[in-house]
């Protein structure tokens, strides 16, 4: 268990105060500009020496990211950071207690992934349902730029940094970071084609790196105790700590901060007080935030929580957030039910996602009910596969991966339903 | 220049060569919905993928800008499986009313079906149906049938620059639309009917009128503005079906105006179709021969100063020259080709050509434009100046009234007199003529049509040269025409000394006695009651209310005849229907009527007409070629009185006969200007 004193977000469950006093006390701004003057090529080496991975999903190495951005902007394009805080997954809520409890800790990040990144202003786009959170950013931005830590030289490094905080409208699609960048200019949250990259033409045509908001806020930490203290937590190319967010039917759901690649029976057991009925009450996991597909109970068992670990067994890390389902769970009814978020979350743009989400909705959602047959579940497979890779951006990979999960572990499930529901019509019929 | 391989085959392409056109290049046709060469790229609809080596996911080739190296990969599994996928997504909700969508047969999403297709339905649900939208007389929508590739939004936002289209709602419910579903305000709005690759817009006036296979495809030009638009004429009998454009890089790339596009009903209303005479106040039909016969007996004894000729706004070169033969072998000279009396003479050939060109414009940095507003008197030129503006940094300056030209103007104001101040480097905006590379000029008929615009043109033409315009590699000098029939009326040399209005005033005062009028309907003719008219000309319009011997000819569908735009390309239009009743050709009219009076025109065909043309304008042999004119003297010193430039154009839809005849453009106009149809009937009409 990860010990206290390597957590990262001290007040994560909002124990303590959010103000600037109180995480000046947890180690917030605490030689900053000393942290600076080391330049910002220091501090991509340190993020890249330490593994640091997105955490927004995707687990793309951050600090690689940085480095793609141009070493000398022209100042008519200047570098831009945009963080995107935009949680939407369902199953997800770690950057929201970021925000709610320890925003110095993003704004600081914000401030030291900028200045890495030669960027002169930050923008952080926060999901329109986030209103308290907002607010409470917002309060803590002001704070900041009070204190001098944002501004015209910034925590007294020299370096002049704005931070912005913009909101959306309530658009899962807008937290994928083209489409955010397209919100973020006030278009429609539509993805953009890439190449080409953020990197080379993002927000106004700028150089952007969008970065979640958990790989933002550990950025300070890591600079503090260095990129050997990140990286003696979590396998290989995993490392670091990481905020798992536990909900479904587990005792106690919570958001916990633990080592990567913890077993996923140690994280339930330990911190979300096991299965509900016990472990072997167990039906299946969604380790990753809705997007990614479910493992049954037999993968569980001693899977580990990582990049790397998941997608061995088709599945992903995602966000982190494990949605944990006991036996008493209609999981067709559940995959459904997330067939259902993409068809009504995809922006329309490109064909296979506009029309096969709600084709795959449509289908998953008869076989709930039986209402289907054996050779139906093959050509769901079809579709999914005629989705998956052909999109413009990820959110037809996320439309698909929830229902090949389904079908991958659990299609004795449907064929029972439907030879129930056949047997069941042909008796009506009689 | 980055070298790929595409199936095994090795292409060299121009750096910036999408993937999509290096396999097309390397013979592979790839198929697509959204992309499309002249609009921006979308990469939505996803039928144009293709693999890539070293990538897991097949690419969008329409997106992926072609790199040294790359091994593509068209015809593999994943590639056919990829396609198949796409097209059976885009057919679960379509709703496959090929037997009665306009669009059958000339349907990308048919095309593509039969090729790519997997031919079996998989989907056992619902289709989506959506409602339709409004979008005005001309565009009709079966929005059902829309696949979301974004073309039309593109369009109107890239190429007509009106914001006008876009998508509501997202995912499976996306509709697009107009804002508020008004009627779209664009001149160029219907070419989204040829860029919908489905049935979803479709031309209105064309509605179930016609299937595309059953119909004659005659390639010709458009004689609605000056610009001389490649148009292709699809009829089916007699008939004009519609009008589509044509290719043509130079003029009018694929694009072609409302008025070029929907007038084409004009041509079945307020047609003559037999001669009239006019006996004792009422017009009597006769045959040809009792027609030509009132002619000679009316015109007997006159003297050669008695007779004038004014030509129209869509004639032929053909129809003109034959006209001057005709009064040249009556001992008249006065021929006047200038019907709206703009000042421009023949001669010095540069003076009057819009010698940049069409393509020219693109590689203009700063552009004057002067008493004109392109977006209403040559909307293509207009969409020119807009791709300028975006793609080559083009700054476009204007005096006139002030007129949304869907791009960014500077407006210097309405007056005259600040040409003036310009040339004398007296206003800022010389500073920028100056300083510009290739400056370009034009000068519309809003400038040249007032009392003093010879003069305006000299200022025009001493502007040029003092700011460099006019260079070996560059000439930045320009008129702007509004009729087809202008440049070719000065290039037959058809200007008198006192001009249309001063032969007006001659039949008033009895100086003429008798007028020939070549369709001829834009000028006042109430003043020409005095004299013997005789009006050639396809539509019952203005033109024969003085008529005293009316004479029905063919419409530019109706006709081969040559036609020189604005640049000065000499264009050729070809016959796609024939005239109504007895109604021929303008030059067969004359020369029969030429037979008649005793002074037997020297041509029996059109091909020694033509020739006889090219003896006296050896240009008009060169077809489709914009020419490079000699710089001269034209213009005329004196002074340019102050006062604001009018538009010329103020009713876009209903600027020449054919177009006052048609009920689409009529709806149009209404729309836009609120005016309702006040022309009365004729008697010819419907």
């Amino acid at each position: 268990m990860l010990d206290d004193k390597d957590r990262i977000f001290r007040n994560l469950y909002g124990f303590q105060g959010w103000q600037v006093d109180a995480a000046r006390k947890r180690g917030d701004w605490d030689g900053t500009a000393k942290l600076m003057a080391n330049g910002p090529d220091w501090i991509v080496e340190q993020i890249k020496a330490a593994g640091l991975r997105g955490r927004g999903g995707a687990g793309f190495p951050a600090g690689v990211k940085w480095g793609f951005m141009p070493k000398q902007p022209d100042p008519a394009r200047p570098n831009t950071l945009v963080i995107n805080a935009d949680e939407s997954e369902p199953g997800t809520c770690k950057d929201r207690e970021i925000m709610r409890h320890e925003p110095h800790k993003l704004i600081e990040g914000a401030l030291l992934a900028g200045f890495a990144m030669r960027a002169p202003h930050a923008y952080i786009y926060i999901r329109g349902e986030y209103q308290a959170e907002a607010r409470r950013l917002q309060a803590a931005i002001d704070e900041a730029y009070d204190k001098g830590l944002l501004g015209k030289n910034a925590a007294k490094s020299g370096y002049d940094f704005d931070l912005y905080l913009h909101q959306g409208a309530g658009a899962y699609i807008c937290g994928e970071e083209t489409a955010l960048l397209e919100s973020l200019e006030g278009n429609k949250g539509q993805p953009r084609i890439k190449p080409p990259f953020p990197a080379n033409v993002g927000v106004w045509g700028y150089p952007t790196t969008v970065n979640n908001v958990e790989t933002i806020a550990v950025v300070p930490t890591i600079l503090r105790r260095g990129a050997t203290w990140f990286t003696s937590f979590g396998r290989e190319r995993n490392a670091g700590t990481k905020i798992f967010c536990i909900s479904g039917h587990v005792e106690r759901p919570c958001n916990v901060e633990e080592a990567m690649s913890i077993p996923l029976k140690e994280l339930i057991e330990r911190h979300a007080g096991g299965v509900r009925g016990g472990w072997d009450n167990l039906l299946a996991v969604i380790p990753g935030g809705s997007s990614v597909p479910c493992i049954p109970k037999s993968v569980c068992d001693d899977v580990l929580m990582d990049f790397d670990a998941l997608k061995e067994v088709q599945s992903g890390l995602g966000t982190a957030a494990v949605i944990v389902m006991d036996k008493s769970t209609d999981i067709v009814r559940a995959i459904a039910r997330i067939s259902y978020f993409y068809k009504h979350e995809s922006c329309g743009q490109c064909t296979p996602c506009r029309e096969g989400a709600g084709w795959m909705w449509r289908v998953v959602n008869r076989m709930a009910e039986g209402r289907s047959s054996r050779e139906e579940i093959d050509m769901l497979w079809d579709v999914s596969k005629q989705v998956e890779g052909h999109t413009i951006c990820a959110l037809g990979d996320a439309a698909a991966w929830p229902v090949q999960g389904l079908i991958r572990h659990f299609r004795d499930e449907i064929e029972r339903r439907i030879d129930h529901y056949t047997a069941a019509s042909a008796v009506a019929a009689e | 220049m980055p070298k790929l391989t595409v199936n095994d085959i090795e292409v060299e392409v121009e750096p910036g060569t999408t993937v999509l056109q290096a396999c097309e290049e390397a013979g592979f046709e790839i198929p697509r919905f959204c992309y499309h060469e002249r609009l921006s790229i979308a990469g939505n609809c996803r039928m144009c993928l293709v693999e890539m080596e070293n990538s897991p996911k097949p690419i969008a080739s329409c997106a992926i800008t072609a790199a040294d190296g790359m091994t593509i990969r068209t015809n593999t599994e994943m590639v056919k499986k990829a396609r198949e996928g796409v097209l059976e997504f885009l057919l679960i909700n379509h709703p496959l009313d090929c037997p009665i969508c306009d669009q059958g047969g000339e349907c990308d999403l048919q095309d593509e079906t039969m090729a790519y297709g997997l031919g079996t339905n998989r989907f056992a649900e619902n289709k989506r149906a959506v409602t339709e939208k409004h979008m005005g007389p001309l565009i009709k929508t079966i929005m059902t049938r829309c696949i979301h590739c974004t073309r039309c939004i593109r369009f109107a936002e890239e190429v007509a620059g009106v914001t006008e289209l876009g998508a509501i709602y997202r995912g499976e419910d996306t509709q697009i639309t107009t804002y508020l579903e008004h009627a779209m305000k664009s001149e160029l709005q219907g070419n989204v009917i040829d860029l919908c690759p489905v049935g979803a817009l479709t031309s209105k006036p064309y509605a179930f009128t016609a299937r595309s296979w059953e119909l004659t495809k005659t390639p010709s030009v458009d004689v609605m503005d000056a610009v001389g638009s490649s148009i292709r004429v699809d009829s089916r009998g007699t008939e004009v079906m519609r009008i589509l454009p044509r290719l043509n890089e130079a003029v009018n790339e694929e694009w072609i105006s409302d008025k070029t596009r929907f007038a084409y009903d004009g041509l079945k209303y307020r047609r003559l179709d037999r001669p009239y005479v006019n006996k004792n106040g009422a017009l009597t039909a006769v045959t040809w021969a009792e027609a030509f016969t009132a002619i000679a007996e009316r015109l007997k004894g006159l003297k050669g100063s008695d007779i004038a000729a004014i030509m129209g706004d869509l004639n032929d070169v053909e129809g003109m020259a034959a006209c001057r033969d005709l009064l040249a072998a009556l001992g008249s000279d006065k021929v006047e080709g200038r019907p709206d009396g703009t000042k421009l003479e023949s001669g010095v050939r540069a003076g009057y050509l819009f010698n940049t060109g069409i393509e020219g414009i693109e590689q203009a940095d700063l552009c004057l434009l002067v008493g004109t507003d392109p977006r209403h008197e040559a909307s293509i030129i207009n969409a020119r100046l807009l791709k300028a503006t975006r793609h080559s940094g083009l700054k476009v300056a204007h005096i006139g009234p002030e007129a949304d030209l869907t791009y960014p103007v500077e407006e210097l104001g309405d007056d005259a007199a600040i040409l003036t101040q310009i040339r004398q480097g007296k206003h800022p905006f010389s500073k920028r003529l100056e300083a510009a590379e290739r400056p370009m000029i034009i000068v519309g008929q809003g400038a040249l049509v007032r009392d003093d615009g010879a003069e305006i043109l000299k200022r025009a033409r001493d502007l040029a040269e003092k700011y460099g315009l006019v260079r070996d590699d560059w000439n930045g000098f320009n008129v702007l025409h509004t009729a087809a029939a202008r440049v070719g009326a000065l290039d037959l040399g058809l200007t008198t000394p006192e001009g249309a209005a001063g032969l007006l005033d001659a039949a008033e005062s009895g100086g003429v006695k008798a007028l020939f009028l070549m369709g001829t309907d834009e000028v006042d003719l109430s003043r020409a009651a005095k004299a013997f008219t005789v009006y050639i000309g396809s539509h019952g319009d203005a033109g024969l209310k003085a008529a005293d011997v009316i004479l029905p000819a063919a419409a530019y569908t109706e006709k081969n005849g040559l036609y020189v735009n604005t640049e000065g390309r000499v264009v050729e239009g070809f016959r796609a229907v024939s005239p109504p009743g007895e109604a021929r050709e303008d030059w067969k009219i004359l020369r029969a009527l030429s037979e008649v009076m005793g002074h037997k025109l020297p041509y029996d065909n059109q091909t020694q007409l033509r020739q006889a043309i090219y003896e006296r304008c050896p240009h008009m042999a060169v077809l489709e070629e914009k020419p490079t004119a000699e710089w001269g003297e034209f213009g005329a010193q004196g002074t340019v009185e102050a006062g604001p430039i009018a538009p010329v154009v103020t009713d876009f839809y209903r600027t020449n006969p054919i177009a006052r005849a048609s009920k689409t453009m009529a709806e149009c106009s209404a729309l836009k200007y609120g005016a309702a149809d006040e022309q009365g009937a004729t008697g010819t009409d419907g």
